[in-house]
């Protein structure tokens, strides 16, 4: 472990509230040029944590560490500078609705550089090219399917050539075909492109397949982390729940609520 | 007595959730103001918006505006005849709609038709997390999205008022003068003769432009507020109409007051 | 950038509003026909100025020459102290007379410039000696009365 890791995370703690912690004494470290997974239930602290490292939640404890810079430290126009070295692919992809594929893509370039329109089309058309969607180039978004769409937004994430790439639930909501090929996206873009990518879903088996190392996050904690295959032969209860989907294990299938023959003892009084 | 005192909780906590809400609302349109350089610099932004404010918003305005003149041509003959003074009816209508009508419905017409949009607009832009990606791709929504839109509403709203009241004119004169046959000649001259520029004219635009202000200030920001769910965003939308139209009137009381109730008032 | 159809729309509407501005200083206002630029200002001593306002117009034989820039009250004469600005292409001679008029029976007071026949004209800042108060319609119907009654009391005692 030569290189400085691209994002450090030590002993993070957050919440929206004080009385509901998402987080508490999160530790990771991610090294450039991998792809890792941070995997866990819905509502477990994931994305939170994904935007702790974009800088868009400050921890309430710890130090976050990211491309090399204290994010504690930083003011607004620090993380903007900072977020100009990131991308990020939301889970629906949040496409800008009034403007054509091209413009989307070309968005970030129009914004942020002064390069001339000519300049500007040869790399929308490239990026585009890259998530096989030149042909789509004049569409608007409304025309695309939920597949394509996502690809595009991939396209508009990598614009400005992040050194980080933060993908949030990237799987949800497609169909296998379009999952495989978004997947396969991932792990080819990042090494092509000299990136480093996080991850964020719940989905074992693509996830898997492209990370070269994960973490299990559970009620705030990091329970697991590990290689893939690691993973699938861990000892860890919550672990194996997870990858196998077992209804029994650490996470019960009920909400939390009194005895059922409690229950209907009272539904019987009452009436 | 507890429910006395669970009573007098639920207000507390409304009217405190309320004044904050106002004060972020305050802030949000400083911040509004102090991030316009975009919006002014790269002011093809700003024409597209008031394209969606304004351009969109014109039929409405000319066909309310000649039909509220019209309306005010007939109503207005029918008063003043009986006192044998007709040919004051270019004097009744000019004012009318230039001090209070033309902003004032003009207003309430620009609210419900751009500043729901607006709402609307932006609401939906947070709800499908196309504000949050602006962020994180190191764009500010508020100067890219928002200040835009606020200036091309406070652009639009005193030209779609001038409009306003320009058809109104018009549509009385239709009335008055084509179809009961009140004389062409003092029509126009009387109105002339008791319509000021600074005080009439000027004072309405004045108006308009207020209205402009709260109109649009009012829609970016229930749009940037809106939960971003379904019935956040509708709810949102709905608050910019009731809550500018209720501004609009008191705020037209205020300026009212103001400007009308001086040494030079009739 | 490029020049696009939206621009056409927005260029147009701003064209229509600008219209309509200019439609309501030109046409429904007064912004052409009368300038305060070129003015010069006479005042005049009226011991009742009835309802007559500051913009009232200033008539000469019906043409409008000027408007009432001031009125105040003088606490020497207890009387008002009225001034004009009149249009600096009129010129009046001193001993021109003001009255304080009503357009018909109910409308709004004006001032009638009555030419007299000097061979001097009235300069900036000077004063019109001849005025005329303005009729109260309380006073004249009051007077009416009177006279009928009188007029009752004399054909009775004629009888």
């Amino acid at each position: 472990m030569a290189a400085a890791p691209i994002v450090e995370i030590d002993r993070v703690s957050f919440g929206y509230d004080a009385a509901r912690p998402v987080l508490h004494g999160v530790s990771l470290r991610i090294e450039p040029g991998s792809v890792v997974g941070i995997m866990g239930q819905s509502g477990c602290g994931k994305t939170t944590l994904l935007r702790i490292i974009a800088g868009w939640l400050k921890a309430s404890a710890g130090t976050t560490r990211a491309l090399g810079q204290d994010l504690s430290g930083l003011d607004d126009r620090g993380i903007f500078a900072l977020r100009r070295k990131m991308g990020m692919l939301f889970q629906f992809g949040a496409l800008f609705t009034d403007m054509t594929v091209f413009d989307n893509v070309a968005f970030q370039m129009r914004e942020h550089t002064d390069l001339p329109a000519g300049l500007i089309e040869d790399l929308v058309l490239m990026k585009l090219e890259a998530v096989g969607l030149r042909g789509a180039a004049q569409l608007m978004p409304s025309e695309l399917s939920g597949g394509m769409a996502r690809r595009v937004a991939l396209a508009r994430a990598i614009a400005l050539d992040p050194q980080l790439m933060l993908y949030d639930e990237p799987f949800t909501g497609l169909d296998p075909i379009s999952l495989g090929v978004i997947a396969r996206l991932i792990r080819m873009l990042n090494d092509s492109l000299g990136q480093t990518s996080i991850v964020v879903s719940h989905d074992v088996e693509e996830c898997f397949r492209i990370v070269d190392y994960v973490y299990f996050v559970s009620g705030g904690k990091i329970v697991a982390e590990g290689r893939p295959e690691e993973m699938r032969r861990s000892g860890e209860a919550f672990v194996k729940q997870f990858v196998r989907g077992d209804t029994e294990g650490p996470i019960p299938f009920h909400y939390p609520a009194p005895a059922y023959a409690a229950d209907l003892a009272q539904v019987a009084a009452d009436g | 007595m507890a429910e006395l005192r669970n009573w007098l909780e639920r207000l507390g906590h409304i009217v405190t959730a309320k004044i904050w809400r106002l004060g972020f609302a305050a802030r949000f349109f400083f911040y509004v103001l102090l991030h316009s350089g975009t919006a002014l610099r790269r002011f093809g932004l700003t024409i597209r918006e008031i394209y969606f404010a304004g351009v969109l918003s014109m039929i409405i305005i000319l066909v309310s505006g000649l039909f509220v003149g019209m309306v005010l041509g007939l109503q207005g003959y029918d008063t003043l005849q009986r006192y044998g003074s007709g040919e004051a009816l270019g004097v009744l209508v000019a004012l009318s709609l230039v001090r209070e009508l033309g902003p004032v419905v003009a207003g309430l017409l620009f609210a419900s038709r751009a500043g729901s949009a607006i709402t609307a607009e932006i609401g939906l832009m947070k709800a499908t997390e196309q504000i949050a990606a602006m962020e994180m791709m190191a764009v500010d929504p508020i100067a890219r999205v928002v200040a835009p839109k606020f200036w091309a509403g406070v652009i639009s709203m005193p030209l779609l008022a001038a409009m306003f009241s320009a058809m109104g004119i018009f549509g009385g004169y239709l009335i008055g003068v084509q179809l009961i046959g009140v004389d062409e000649g003092a029509f126009w001259s009387q109105m002339q003769a008791s319509v000021d520029v600074r005080n009439d004219i000027l004072n309405g635009v004045i108006k308009s432009f207020v209205f402009g202000v709260a109109v649009t200030w009012i829609a970016v920001f229930e749009g940037y507020d809106a939960p971003p769910t379904a019935e956040g965003v509708s709810g949102a939308t709905t608050r910019t109409v009731v809550t500018s139209s209720l501004a609009i009137l008191a705020l037209d009381f205020v300026l009212t007051a103001l400007m009308f109730t001086g040494g030079t008032a009739k | 950038m490029k020049r696009s159809t939206i621009d056409i729309w927005v260029g147009a509407f701003v064209a229509a509003g600008f219209a309509g501005l200019l439609f309501l200083a030109l046409k429904v206002g007064n912004l052409a026909s009368f300038s305060t630029d070129k003015a010069y200002q006479i005042d005049a001593k009226f011991a009742n100025i009835g309802g007559l306002k500051v913009r009232a117009p200033i008539k000469s034989a019906g043409v409008v020459v000027g408007r009432v820039s001031e009125i105040r009250f003088d606490n020497e004469s207890y009387e008002a102290i009225v001034t004009f600005n009149v249009d600096a292409q009129y010129k009046f001679p001193r001993d021109t007379s003001a009255k304080i008029l009503t357009s018909g029976l109910l409308g709004e007071q004006y001032v009638g410039l009555e030419a007299g026949g000097d061979a001097e004209m009235v300069k900036d800042k000077g004063r019109l000696r001849l005025t005329q108060p303005a009729v109260v319609l309380e006073d004249l119907i009051g007077q009416f009365i009177v006279n009928k009654a009188a007029e009752g009391k004399s054909s009775k005692e004629a009888k």
